[in-house]
């Protein structure tokens, strides 16, 4: 399975190439839509564009999407605590390349 | 194979109430999660709470578990009896996508796994699933772009609907800019499924290794500059290395360790880019032969110099 004589395979960075809908997100992480309405209106996922028909979400939204899921079924969370943890792993993360760039 | 002990794994008597066990595995879980968890082998740990707690909080499950267990101990060798499973009945009812120890297969089966096979796909007939998967990259990756070789490890389920992992080389072009936590997506490198239908896609997330050099925040790059002490209190152009190549860096006059140079959009090419931090360092010459003995000491002849003065001694 040598791969080294294949042609390089090319892919966009997914997160600056699309804006996701509802259907998208629901479609990606095998959720129903419901689900992810709950997730916006927890504050778990932002939407960044909002017509008076549909709302729009960057492409970071999915791995928010996917990590809230499995938080809340490996964790057994329910949606405020999924949004707390979220909030709180971020601001973990930030400190962590913080400290890990400038020490 | 190896027998499992699932109530070690939990660490709960065998005895234990479905709450004592649930309490265990939310506690471990919390400890393992792979998004959460900083230990050595969260994800191996996990895995194995995941399993034990799907065994042991299913009472047909448990029942059949402990009667085969019967003075047995973990790490034994173990063939699972030819009558095994006959009389109980198990059925998935989580929805977990790791796969599970031979030990769990061959005792509970495809059936008994909590299958993820039907759970995609249904809503949308036509179209194979995408596949996730996340890798460590050099930093040199982003920063100048290029293709690498790839080795992937895809869950899959198999011709007999077992989960297994497999794994997969790509010589994959990575986005120059691409940051931490993106994710290269190549279209139609996703589950196939028989027949016709397109295939779906392959998200690989990315994250970096330490560089020997630079140190890496979101698009930031940081990079320690040594200087001498002369450089530091005159100023002075220094060659300086940068992701681009090197550069001659201003040191301005009366510069203090610790002090932060910018070089504006020349960290992660990334759109927008971002910034390249110099932290200057001020190294002393070693005072190992009398030249340089006499250096220092002429300099603390010269400056009447306290370091201590705002500590009032």
């Amino acid at each position: 399975m040598s791969a080294s004589n294949q042609q390089a395979l090319h892919g966009a960075i997914f997160e600056e190439s699309v804006m996701l809908t509802i259907e998208d997100l629901s479609r990606m992480c095998a959720v129903d839509e419901r689900h992810i309405v709950e997730f916006v209106h927890e504050g778990v996922l932002n939407v960044v564009e909002s017509t008076s028909t549909e709302w729009r979400f960057s492409g970071a939204a999915l791995r928010r999407t996917r990590l809230a899921l499995r938080l809340e079924r490996d964790l057994e969370l329910n949606l405020a605590g999924v949004a707390l943890a979220i909030e709180l792993m971020e601001e973990l993360e930030r400190l962590r390349r913080k400290l890990q760039a400038t020490l | 194979m190896e027998f499992k002990d699932y109530y070690k794994v939990m660490g709960v008597a065998r005895d234990a109430t479905e709450t004592q066990i649930k309490q265990a595995y939310r506690k471990l879980a919390r400890k393992y999660h792979p998004d959460v968890s900083k230990e050595k082998d969260a994800e191996a740990h996990f895995k194995e709470v995941g399993e034990a707690y799907e065994v042991l909080k299913s009472p047909e499950k448990r029942a059949a578990y402990d009667q085969l267990g019967q003075g047995r101990s973990a790490g034994e060798d173990f063939r699972p009896p030819p009558d095994w499973g006959s009389g109980f009945q198990f059925s998935g009812t989580g929805s977990r996508d790791s796969s599970y120890s031979d030990f769990f297969e061959s005792l509970f089966g495809a059936q008994g796994r909590a299958g993820t096979a039907g759970r995609h796909g249904a809503r949308h007939p036509g179209r194979g699933e995408d596949h996730h998967a996340r890798v460590l990259l050099d930093l040199d990756a982003t920063l100048l772009g290029g293709p690498r070789q790839l080795t992937l490890r895809i869950p899959e389920i198999d011709s007999d609907g077992r989960l297994v992992t497999k794994e997969r080389v790509l010589n994959v072009q990575v986005p120059k800019g691409i940051l931490a936590g993106q994710n290269i997506r190549l279209a139609g490198q996703g589950a196939r499924l028989p027949g016709e239908g397109t295939p779906g896609d392959l998200f690989i997330e990315v994250e970096f290794q330490p560089h020997p050099l630079y140190r890496i925040d979101g698009r930031d790059l940081y990079l320690d500059l040594p200087i001498a002490p002369w450089e530091a209190a005159l100023g002075a152009m220094v060659k300086t290395p940068t992701p681009t190549g090197a550069v001659e860096l201003k040191i301005p006059a009366g510069s203090r360790a610790g002090g932060k140079l910018r070089l504006k959009g020349r960290g992660v090419p990334a759109s927008p880019p971002g910034d390249f931090y110099v932290i200057v360092q001020v190294a002393l010459p070693a005072a190992d032969d009398d030249k340089a003995k006499a250096a220092y000491a002429a300099m603390a002849a010269a400056l009447p110099f306290n370091p201590r003065a705002n500590l009032g001694v």
